[in-house]
């Protein structure tokens, strides 16, 4: 009998456990939020968005196992699983953005305008529009982020092919470049027309600049403005270990966000922000030693984040299904840390940040942790996810994409 | 017979040349730790998409030295598919790091985690012309 018994509860605890593995898809969330596991292995998914009839495009790093780049998600049966997954598109990429019918999809070289129909199916899946082509790909940074204003411009971020342009690039001791001419066509947000064909470099505009590498970047309708998140530099220990120890390299310089204009310049390469003496530091590689300030002209940040965290995506929340504090914030996707090493690799999480009247309200937080499904993730390949894209679904639930197998969790508050 | 002795000699240097000793290794191990770990981490796994791991990587345990020599010291930014992947980042060159220096370091990362290949020798850097 007490054997039985024993059995019994031991059924129990496994029950409980499994029940527990499957919960929220394995994520800690806050309160009165859950989630589902809507996708795995689709490939490697970099950004992904939602149309008003809720289907899910995501694109990949390079094409799956099928050889799609581009996938289309329907939850035909609203379980809050995927259960129609198809895809096309043979090139490797990190933008998508869909309005309406209208769906762009960016390769490191260029933007791609693909129609919809009522269905929301691709028209075209061979013959899209070249909207934009022949950007700057040199391997570093070479992933373009897009993202639309109301007028239907399109924004795209154009990576530096540098770590702090240097004259050769990474070179203990090479020393920055004044100026820095990798900004003429890098290191920075282009503007282009949203519909106009093969357009080029002359085309478009530069609208700001100083941007290293920002791989998110939203346009907030509260405010009628562009945000982007930047990703800071590496490397000040390895080059400057006069100045900056292990320690403080894991914590240097800090990745930031940006409330971006026409014409301004956020002060890479000559500049790094130091969130601890929240001041905005010159460069070594420009005769800095941890303290001189420099680019006085250049943006504050309108919140920073630690370092080396690599936020990959940033979603001003536009619905009402989450809490009232959580409308019109600010959802960070972070890739999670790879040069803190020897230190622990940190930031495998969606963050959230506070926003009231289009100004951060509070300090960031940690939304949604888990992703890595380890504790301490000592080398980036043991983690299992990778958060590397956000949307928001038409009924308000948020979706977070991984870029490591392709795993897509949605995310909803069930009060 | 002093040619045959000769024979012997040069026989046993080459064949006791092919294992890293433990100060190949201990040097390797300290130049790995400040210059490479970063990039390729502490298990030599790299950084999907980014960084290539070196643990392994068919390369890093073949036959073709001059081609990591001139990777250690030139660094390496090119789109080539490594073991089938890609990856983004570029690599440091280290101009400034000296032959043997190269040579252990190559020796180390030949012969940690679950590899297992011929140590580097002074001579087969020495071999590979700086451009
Ligand atoms: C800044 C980051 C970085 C640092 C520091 C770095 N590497 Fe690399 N390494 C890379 C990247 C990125 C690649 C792949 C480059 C490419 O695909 O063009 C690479 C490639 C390699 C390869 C070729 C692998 C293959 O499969 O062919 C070897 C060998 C290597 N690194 C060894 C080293 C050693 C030894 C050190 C230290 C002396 C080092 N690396 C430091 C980033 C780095």
């Amino acid at each position: 009998m007490k054997k039985i018994q024993n059995l019994f509860l031991l059924s129990i605890i496994m029950m409980a456990c499994t029940v527990n593995a499957q919960d929220n898809a394995g994520l800690r969330l806050p309160a009165g939020f859950s989630a589902t596991l809507f996708a795995n292995n689709i490939g490697s998914s970099r950004h992904i968005s939602i149309t008003k009839s809720g289907i899910v495009f995501a694109k990949l790093n390079a094409p799956n196992k099928e050889g799609k780049a581009i996938i289309r998600l329907e939850d035909a049966n609203k379980d809050g699983i995927a259960d129609k997954i198809n895809g096309w598109g043979n090139y490797g990429g990190t933008g998508i953005y869909v309005r309406d019918k209208n769906l762009y999809a960016s390769s490191d070289q260029g933007i791609f305008l693909y129609q919809l129909n009522d269905q929301d199916e691709v028209v075209n899946p061979t013959t899209p529009k070249v909207i934009v082509k022949d950007l700057i790909d040199r391997r570093q940074h070479s992933s373009k982020s897009i993202t639309l204003d109301p007028q239907g411009n399109i924004y795209v971020n154009i990576g530096a092919y540098s770590n702090a342009c240097q004259e050769k690039d990474r070179m203990p001791g090479s020393k920055g470049m004044m100026p820095c001419p990798i900004l003429d066509s890098a290191g920075g947000i282009w503007k282009f027309d949203g519909q106009k064909e093969n357009q080029v470099y002359g085309d478009g505009k530069r609208y700001a600049t100083g941007l290293r590498n920002v791989i998110g970047l939203d346009w907030n309708t509260q405010t009628n403005s562009l945000f982007v998140t930047q990703h800071g530099r590496d490397q000040l220990n390895s080059f400057y270990p006069q100045y900056y120890s292990d320690n403080q390299n894991a914590e240097l310089p800090a990745e930031t966000m940006y409330e971006v204009k026409e014409g301004d310049d956020c002060g890479w390469p000559y500049v790094y922000y130091d969130p601890y003496q929240k001041k905005k530091i010159l460069s070594p590689e420009y005769g800095g030693d941890g303290k001189k300030e420099g680019a006085p002209n250049a943006l504050n940040p309108t919140m920073s984040f630690p370092a080396h965290m690599a936020p990959m995506s940033l979603l001003f929340y536009k619905g009402t299904q989450f809490p009232e504090r959580y409308q019109q914030g600010a959802f960070i996707a972070f890739h999670g840390s790879w040069n803190r090493a020897p230190l622990p690799q940190e930031g495998y999480f969606v963050a959230f940040v506070p926003y009231k009247n289009g100004k951060p309200s509070g300090e960031w937080e940690i939304f949604a942790n888990g992703f890595a499904g380890t504790e301490i993730v000592t080398n980036p390949r043991l983690a299992k996810a990778r958060p590397c894209g956000l949307a928001e679904g038409p009924d308000g639930s948020l979706y977070v994409c991984d870029d490591n197998k392709g795993a897509i969790f949605k995310i909803s508050f069930n009060k | 017979m002093k040619y045959l002795i000769q024979c012997c000699f040069i026989g046993l240097l080459s064949f006791s040349a092919q294992k890293a000793t433990a100060q190949n290794m201990a040097n390797g191990k300290k130049i790995y730790e400040t210059r490479c770990l970063v990039c390729h981490q502490a298990d030599g796994g790299g950084v999907p998409n980014m960084n290539a791991p070196l643990d392994g990587a068919s390369n890093v345990v073949g036959n073709d030295i001059a081609r990591l020599v001139k990777i250690i010291r030139n660094g390496y930014n090119e789109r080539v598919a490594l073991d089938g992947y890609y990856y983004s980042n570029a690599m440091t060159a280290n101009p400034d790091l000296k032959d043997a220096d190269i040579a252990d370091v190559l020796s180390y990362i030949r012969n940690s985690w679950t590899n297992k290949a011929s140590k580097i020798t002074l001579a087969q850097v020495q071999k590979v012309k700086k451009k």
